[in-house]
């Protein structure tokens, strides 16, 4: 008895024989935030969209919910309990803000009128408002509510902060963290901003090249990984480049930087041997995880 | 007599971006609040939602941190009630045991002074040494 909201294998796309996503296995607890990171172009959204069936796989598996999401039908059950937000973010332009709120809300029976109130205030949302005169806030606000009070047991969204103010984030992560606490729902959303990630994700998901580099626990991340610094009394010697345990090194002349994961003790014990004239371990954040495993490979 | 603690009392100041997890930066400030005295026995601590809500956090690392911390016997879970400041915990004891690491600490720092470091470079000395102290200790303690 597995408990994923979303699960993945081996999952494959390419656009004009271009790969964008090249074999990603994914793994979403319920309950649970996913901050989905990468740069831009690391095929994100390409996999937003797979597990969304906007796009088709051209190989690997998809599950929601536990059951196997390979035909339209199966699609449209899983998406009845997924509230999403695309980057097209499209809302019909002829329609006020509370006109939008009673289209989308007779679409859905489990509609929440509770959150519906709850977020109109939180988000200050003028009902009265043409949805063309919202700032892009208030867009994206709107969007959010009407995945929100759809009463979703899982929440996929693309960049829901992008181009946003730090205010108006702030906002919009509180309302993401308050509705996991209350309602337990899961939440997979990308970004390319670290710092909110960091925030409000208990798990973090990397992907490079359409390839994940990291995944896990946000917290068993920060514990695992460490940077190690080592002073030789000359040249850093190349062999600190094979250490078993060391994701990464950087060396200029005198000091090698790695960084390791997993049994640290073993791996200083191991870079002692090499006669540094110093060792300092230091915590690792996850810019520095995320710098390390997408530049320069 | 019920007395819940407000997000205020516990004063806490996370930084996301650390590199320490945030289970453990949010123990240390509650524990930091029960040993000062902020907090005191019996006292209720802000509910796991408000705590998410209004910090904006994930609230699985607030029940995280509130489960690693009734098992260190600092709060106690009651099953649909919430977590309160575990009566058993010792605070006096906690209080001398802080006296005495400032004290050992103190004589320690006045003795590097001398050695003409930076304030930023001692810190990093420190850091870096608290990894093999804390495995030292555990041999020593095992071979006792």
């Amino acid at each position: 008895m597995n408990d994923l909201v979303i699960q993945t294998r081996g999952l494959r796309k390419s656009y004009d024989g271009s790969p964008a996503v090249r074999g990603i296995d994914l793994a979403v607890p319920r309950g649970s935030i996913c901050g989905f990171l990468g740069r831009n172009g690391a095929g994100k959204t390409t996999t937003i969209k797979l597990l969304l069936r906007i796009l088709r796989p051209d190989a690997g598996e998809i599950s929601l919910f536990g059951n196997r999401v390979d035909s339209e039908a199966a699609s449209v059950d899983a998406r009845r309990r997924i509230g999403f937000v695309t980057e097209e973010k499209q809302l019909y332009p002829y329609m006020t803000v509370g006109q939008t709120i009673r289209f989308t809300r007779s679409f859905f029976p489990g509609w929440r009128a509770d959150l519906e109130a709850r977020y109109l205030e939180i988000f200050r949302l003028p009902a009265d408002k043409p949805v063309p005169k919202l700032s892009k806030g208030m867009r994206t606000q709107l969007m959010l509510l009407l995945a929100l009070a759809r009463g979703a047991e899982l929440l996929i969204l693309d960049e829901p902060t992008d181009g946003l103010d730090p205010a108006v984030t702030e906002e919009v992560l509180e309302a993401l963290a308050g509705l996991t606490a209350a309602e337990g729902t899961s939440i997979f959303f990308s970004s390319h901003h670290l710092a909110e990630v960091e925030q409000i994700a208990d798990r973090v998901c990397l992907i490079d090249r359409g390839q994940i580099v990291i995944d896990g626990a946000l917290d068993d991340l920060k514990t695992e990984y460490r940077r190690i610094l080592l002073v030789f009394a000359g040249d850093a010697p190349e062999s600190v480049a094979a250490l078993a345990g060391v994701d990464h090194v950087r060396t200029r002349g005198r000091t090698a930087s790695l960084l390791a994961h997993g049994d640290i003790d073993a791996t200083l014990d191991r870079a002692r041997l090499l006669r540094p004239e110093s060792v300092e371990v230091h915590p690792v954040t996850l810019k520095e995880l995320f710098l390390e495993h997408v530049k320069g490979e | 007599m019920k007395c819940t603690i407000t997000l205020d009392t516990l004063e806490l100041r996370i930084n996301f971006s650390s590199g320490v997890p945030i289970y453990v930066q949010l123990m240390e400030q509650i524990k930091h609040a029960v040993e000062t005295g902020a907090v005191r026995a019996g006292e209720q601590l802000p509910a796991i939602r408000k705590v998410a809500e209004d910090l904006a956090m994930n609230p699985n690392t607030v029940v995280r941190a509130y489960r690693e911390l009734e098992r260190d016997g600092i709060l106690e879970l009651r099953h649909g009630s919430g977590a309160y400041v575990s009566a058993t915990h010792t605070t006096a004891a906690k209080t001398a045991a802080l006296e005495r690491a400032a004290e050992i600490l103190g004589e320690a720092l006045e003795e590097v002074a001398g050695l003409g470091l930076s304030e930023a470079e001692t810190r990093r000395v420190f850091e870096s040494e608290f990894a093999p102290a804390r495995e030292r200790a555990k041999t020593t303690r095992r071979r006792t």
